[in-house]
């Protein structure tokens, strides 16, 4: 049982250690071959795809990528894709359609950038065509956080037939220094904010937003990132081939039901 | 001047066009003036009531409420609502929040931040959304995803086109990651509606934002928008903190949006009843090429 708060793994998380999808992507996979851009206008670092091989069988991957230096995190902005990385990531969803294998995304953003070019670009439709997509996208998706994850810019990669999230990973409508700032119009409550927001892997198998919780190495995954990573692959392996076992219209319809269920409200009567 | 101000909105009236009627003159106190927020004109607010809420120096068109915008829109007597009963309870029992919905209804007159419903315009059968920003900026939490879905999926049900009138602050920070999944909901909604070849027209009215706009918003067949309105994704203030430096007036208007590619058409409010029942009129029925 993780005892930690949610600010504890907040911190954790962003711990410069924590391996990232680059660290992963070797131990977990048999072969990768990473594929660049949008085909629209350019290829954003922030999101890392392409297609690997696990026990043999054909996957498409699809991941925000943190960096842990500078010089990577310039490449990668800091995680925080622009429009092209989501409609990179859509293309290579599209790929795996026309090919039939499933689509493995590993969610790892603060969010998506708030900048001139993004807005310029779309930032607003390439997510939402992304959650359009997604939803009727014939192939199984399995969705996994494996840190931050952070508002529409993580459910642009997030509408999935299963979400799993790493044992200290968090998934959240805003940062919770966002919420603090809003709400309170105080950004010095975030830790306050992370822990009244029900952003843990319990908190959103609660709400039906995720299905599974992956263990983590004792301490967090930094401290051992190979058996992190062998977990990973096991997880992947007793999961996403059962999706592939499923009729389409049966797997669409659920995916469908999975979001639709979500909401809370009281109905009374017209008065 | 407060308690002035809510005693002259009315509560709860039977139906939204019968508070219209009502509400319509009174929600704008005469003694206030009314300031451009895109031009910084100053007029009367009577002179701007009159100019249906439209600001005659620079063209901004100004927030309507979701009542003033049916009786804009929609056939007189055609308006028939949906689940008007839904009301928001609080999923991650953030403190106060039952308390400002309470408020909000007692002031608005509204159950939740938007209206859905059949109606016909110019004729023309449509089912029709209408958010409300004067309802916590017409924020985007269960109800609102909840609403929005039902409307598309009973206009798939029943083969109507939608057209919906969008403005939001984005998600609703209150209702934490189940309002984030109301994005998921809505569009995976939109997708149903669109493969059964149906027609969706989205109206951007001032301010359409965050997880509106990155959802239902941006997936319309057809992206119209009103003249001068805030349409964007990101908060102007959060990108100005990013660059540190003051943004143009114009980024993320409607003009903004035409400009590069993310809105199809401006229309005044004056022609947009006709444009939308001319619109739907060209879509009704096939449009003739072999399937």
């Amino acid at each position: 049982m993780n005892k930690k708060t949610a600010w504890e793994r907040m911190l954790l998380v962003r711990e410069k250690d924590r391996p990232t999808i680059r660290d992963y992507i070797p131990l977990v996979f048999d072969e990768f071959w990473e594929m660049h851009g949008d085909r629209l206008y350019g290829d954003d670092g922030a999101i890392l795809g392409g297609v690997a091989t696990l026990e043999g069988r054909p996957v498409t991957v699809i991941a925000q990528v943190k960096g842990r230096t500078l010089e990577e995190n310039k490449k990668s902005n800091f995680a925080m894709p622009h429009p092209e990385g989501y409609r990179k990531a859509l293309r290579l969803m599209k790929q795996a359609e026309k090919f039939h294998r499933p689509v493995v995304c590993f969610i790892d953003t603060p969010g998506a950038f708030c900048g001139v070019e993004a807005e310029e670009r779309g930032q607003g439709e390439a997510i939402a065509r992304n959650l359009f997509e997604m939803m009727e996208l014939r192939t199984p998706v399995l969705s996994i956080v494996l840190g931050e994850g952070g508002s529409g810019g993580a459910l642009a990669l997030g509408v999935a037939d299963r979400v799993a999230m790493l044992e200290n990973a968090l998934y959240s409508v805003i940062s919770p220094r966002g919420f603090a700032s809003i709400l309170w119009k105080d950004a010095s409550r975030e830790e306050e904010a992370a822990n009244i927001m029900r952003i843990t892997a319990e908190d959103l198998i609660g709400f039906g937003v995720a299905e599974d919780m992956i263990p983590e190495p004792q301490g967090g995954a930094h401290r051992d990132p190979e058996s992190m990573a062998a977990t990973l692959r096991e997880y992947l392996k007793n999961t996403i081939f059962k999706f592939t076992e499923l009729p389409i219209e049966k797997l669409l319809e659920s995916r469908y039901d999975r979001f639709r269920k979500i909401g809370e409200f009281t109905a009374s009567q017209p008065d | 001047m407060l308690q002035d101000l809510l005693q002259k909105v009315k509560i709860r009236a039977p139906s939204p066009l019968a508070k219209a009627a009502e509400s319509v003159p009174l929600s704008i106190p005469k003694d206030l003036l009314f300031k451009c927020p895109r031009c910084q004109a100053v007029l009367s607010s009577e002179e701007f009531t009159a100019a249906g809420r439209v600001c005659p120096a620079c063209g901004y068109h100004a927030r309507l409420t979701a009542a003033q915008r049916l009786e804009e829109t929609v056939d007189e007597g055609s308006f028939e609502e949906f689940d008007e009963g839904l009301e928001s309870c609080n999923p991650i029992d953030f403190p106060g929040y039952g308390e400002k919905v309470a408020q909000l209804q007692a002031a608005t007159g509204l159950r939740e931040a938007v209206i859905t419903g059949r109606c016909r315009i110019g004729g023309e059968a449509a089912v029709i959304v209408v958010m409300d920003s004067h309802f916590m900026m017409a924020s985007m939490g269960s109800v609102v995803g909840e609403k929005i879905t039902r409307a598309f999926e009973k206009a798939a049900d029943e083969g109507l086109p939608v057209v919906a009138f969008t403005a939001s602050g984005g998600a609703r920070m209150q209702e934490g990651i189940v309002s984030l999944m109301q994005m998921a909901k809505t569009s995976g909604a939109v997708a149903r509606h669109s493969r059964r070849g149906l027609l969706y027209i989205t109206v951007l009215t001032d301010p359409t934002t965050g997880g509106v706009t990155a959802s239902f918003a941006s997936l319309g067949d057809i992206i119209i928008a009103e003249p001068k309105v805030l349409v964007g994704f990101a908060g102007r203030r959060v990108i100005e903190g990013t660059i540190r430096q003051r943004l143009p007036e114009s980024f993320q208007s409607a003009e903004f949006l035409e400009e590069h590619g993310f809105v199809d058409m401006i229309v005044t409010r004056r022609e947009m009843k006709e444009t939308l029942s001319r619109l739907l009129a060209v879509h009704r029925g096939e449009g003739g090429a072999c399937e």
